[in-house]
């Protein structure tokens, strides 16, 4: 399979009265046909504002994409006119949010906002629209479609909204679709659905995925390869197994350190990353993540460090003592492994 | 923990109703069962976690607590005192031992007070520190209590992140010095490096003064993590309540189950393993719930009785509760 999409050195600030914000500094990253990628981090960190970037949404004029490329199917969506990029739109490239009541319009029917795109970008006409729709609704497994068609978004409950949002973005067959934080917002046993039908329907689709999001567990449970991003960078990225198993920046190993975790012993005490994510507009001149990081050295006050191979693998790291907090890591790793080795003896 | 005999807090039978609906574009009358007989106890120095997904009732039980919302019916004996048999005069003293903490500090902090302000003001209403010098000093001491700065008095909530909100709020609970704190979805908002730091502190103050939390939150990771007792809620009822490992590591209720097998755990490898056990459907109206059990509907073992008969929350071994027909 081959590169759907590659964004290479995307750049995206914010022009405020308080400087500009660097949200996205520099940032590469790709997806593979039928993929599912992680883009993963805590507020701010630029993991919204690059989705934003793909589809050209980000809100000027503050915010402007000030360099890089983002080749989709080879085509660079930079250089793409206005017109270009909305046949791009929902067609090829699909979006889902994280709180469906904001992005449905809750004037029309659910109907009449499924059967929109079909008509503009498919060419269909209205009763092919409305079978497609009824179509749809069904294979995202909200019952009785014909019922729901003339219904409003108000009448919908959260978990079936963010449904309708699915058979929205699956409509017109897109490539790829960007689900930013699509369960944030829904309870646990919801989010499990939910999580369960993207994955299905990507994998029965051959849809690639952009999820981004918080939740460590989420990535765990459904991305193929993980993008942790720290103040506009990208700070680590390998396969999720790489990423969880073998973490190699003190982020990433301070991130799995401060939850708390089911699946394990409880913990006397939480390990939690000190201090916080640095201002954007005035960002430290070395590594981002030095103030709050234990594995700081000299260096890295000054140089920002690159991401940097480990191995071939594809893992790759943006941290001077990545050594170092690869032994402590393993150190870790095997740690929890001989506790649910005993767990399991105990059981 | 438990070394009170008698119980700092007793929720017994709490029953609250809202009435929706027939106002002049209401639509019909119907009664929301928020809250539909809710019993608990909590004793001194321990933290009782509730958990359940939104619309459980679970943030209602609270309030009802605070007495920010009147039961129905039901009592809620705090220190001996029943609460509800209690007018706003008679409260007030009892309002400065039970504290809450909200999940949006950002929404319950005065957005024109500077920090000091909002920390000194109870302390001045409920004359704790009369003195405005002596208040000035003790705000000072309470900030360097949960981790912030003495400059943060003169900070606006607004120039602060969410975290340091969050600290603030935590001041203002503790400066009343309190007995109870209600702490609802108190780390939901904040991102994961920051909530480790808010927990770890909450559970520090607890130790330090020997508070109790009622800790309200819908992540059942981080509710393991701090609490020594919890119960799950669904639909106005509580329908498991245990030791914080009999809970997790043998419940008893097919609710408790689904809730658990549907965390997501942060580890690939685990995850490929895991039995991937979803749970169908939705919560039903509060408006309308199901007759019988009220999980019966989305229940993967029900059998026809679950149809019919409400199950009473049992004792199925000691200090284990649960309301199931078939536990």
């Amino acid at each position: 399979m081959g590169t759907l999409l590659d964004v290479r050195s995307l750049t995206t600030h914010f022009v405020t009265s308080a400087g500009v914000v660097r949200a996205v500094e520099g940032v590469a990253w790709d997806v593979n046909a039928g993929e599912t990628v992680a883009l993963v981090g805590e507020s701010g960190c630029g993991k919204s504002v690059s989705a934003l970037s793909i589809m050209r949404l980000v809100q000027g004029p503050a915010g402007r994409i000030v360099d890089g490329t983002i080749l989709f199917k080879g085509r660079d969506l930079l250089k793409l006119t206005e017109e270009e990029m909305r046949r791009v739109r929902g067609r090829e490239i699909a979006m889902i949010f994280q709180e469906p009541m904001t992005s449905l319009n809750p004037v029309l029917t659910i109907g009449r906002q499924l059967t929109e795109g079909l008509e503009i970008h498919l060419g269909m006409t209205p009763a092919a629209a409305r079978t497609r729709a009824a179509e749809l609704l069904a294979m995202v497994g909200i019952s009785d479609p014909a019922r729901r068609l003339p219904q409003y978004p108000h009448q919908f409950s959260g978990g079936m909204r963010q449904r309708m949002m699915i058979a929205m973005a699956l409509a017109c067959d897109p490539a790829l679709i960007l689900a930013d934080e699509p369960t944030t917002a829904l309870d646990v046993t919801i989010q499990a659905q939910i999580l369960e039908l993207m994955k299905d329907l990507s994998r029965r689709l051959g849809v690639a995925m952009l999820i981004i999001t918080h939740n460590l567990g989420v990535v765990a449970r459904y991305a193929d390869r993980v993008n942790v991003m720290y103040a506009g960078r990208i700070i680590e990225r390998g396969t999720a197994r790489e990423i969880y198993g073998n973490p190699r920046h003190p982020y990433t190993l301070g991130l799995l350190g401060s939850v708390p975790r089911l699946d394990e012993p409880r913990r006397e005490r939480l390990a939690p990353i000190e201090g916080q994510p640095p201002d954007l507009t005035r960002l430290p001149p070395g590594c981002a993540f030095a103030p709050r990081c234990g594995y700081r050295v000299e260096r890295c006050l000054v140089e920002v460090p690159p991401l940097r191979p480990l191995g071939d693998g594809g893992h790759v790291t943006a941290c001077w003592e990545a050594d170092r907090v690869g032994s402590a890591s393993r150190g870790a790793a095997e740690l929890r492994q001989a506790t649910s080795a005993t767990r399991r003896a105990v059981k | 923990m438990i070394t009170d005999a008698a119980p700092l807090l007793e929720v017994k039978n709490v029953v609250k109703h809202f009435t929706v609906g027939g106002g002049m574009f209401g639509g019909p009358r119907g009664i929301v069962r928020a809250v539909d007989g809710v019993s608990f106890t909590l004793y001194r120095g321990e933290t009782l976690g509730l958990v359940g997904e939104s619309g459980c009732g679970k943030t209602t039980t609270g309030r009802c607590v605070l007495q920010l919302e009147r039961a129905t019916s039901g009592s809620v004996v705090f220190e001996g005192r029943d609460l509800t048999t209690l007018n706003e005069t008679e409260l007030r003293p009892v309002r400065r031992k039970i504290q809450v903490i909200f999940q949006d500090p950002y929404s319950s902090l005065n957005p024109r007070m500077t920090v000091g302000q909002i920390i000194a003001e109870p302390l001045g209403v409920h004359a704790i520190v009369p003195d405005a010098g002596r208040r000035r000093a003790r705000v000072r001491e309470l900030l360097n209590r949960v981790g912030l700065l003495a400059r943060h008095a003169e900070r606006y909530p607004h120039e602060m992140s969410g975290g340091q909100r969050q600290r603030v709020g935590i001041a203002r609970a503790l400066a009343m010095e309190p007995a109870l704190i209600i702490c609802d979805e108190p780390v939901s908002a904040l991102d994961v490096s920051i909530q480790a730091q808010i927990i770890n502190l909450l559970e520090d103050l607890q130790a330090e003064y020997r508070l109790t939390y009622l800790f309200i939150a819908h992540d059942l990771a981080v509710v393991r993590h701090i609490s020594d007792r919890v119960a799950v809620m669904y639909l106005g009822k509580i329908v498991e309540l245990a030791d914080r490992k009999a809970l997790y590591d043998d419940p008893l209720h097919p609710y408790t189950r689904a809730l658990l097998a549907a965390v997501p755990i942060p580890d690939p490898e685990l995850e490929a393993r895991r039995e991937r056990v979803v749970l169908g459907g939705e919560v039903p109206s509060p408006l309308n719930p199901p007759a019988g059990c009220v999980f019966h509907p989305r229940c993967p073992i029900a059998i026809d009785r679950c149809r019919s008969v409400i199950p009473d929350l049992r004792e199925i071994k000691p200090g284990h509760w649960a309301a199931c027909l078939l536990a």
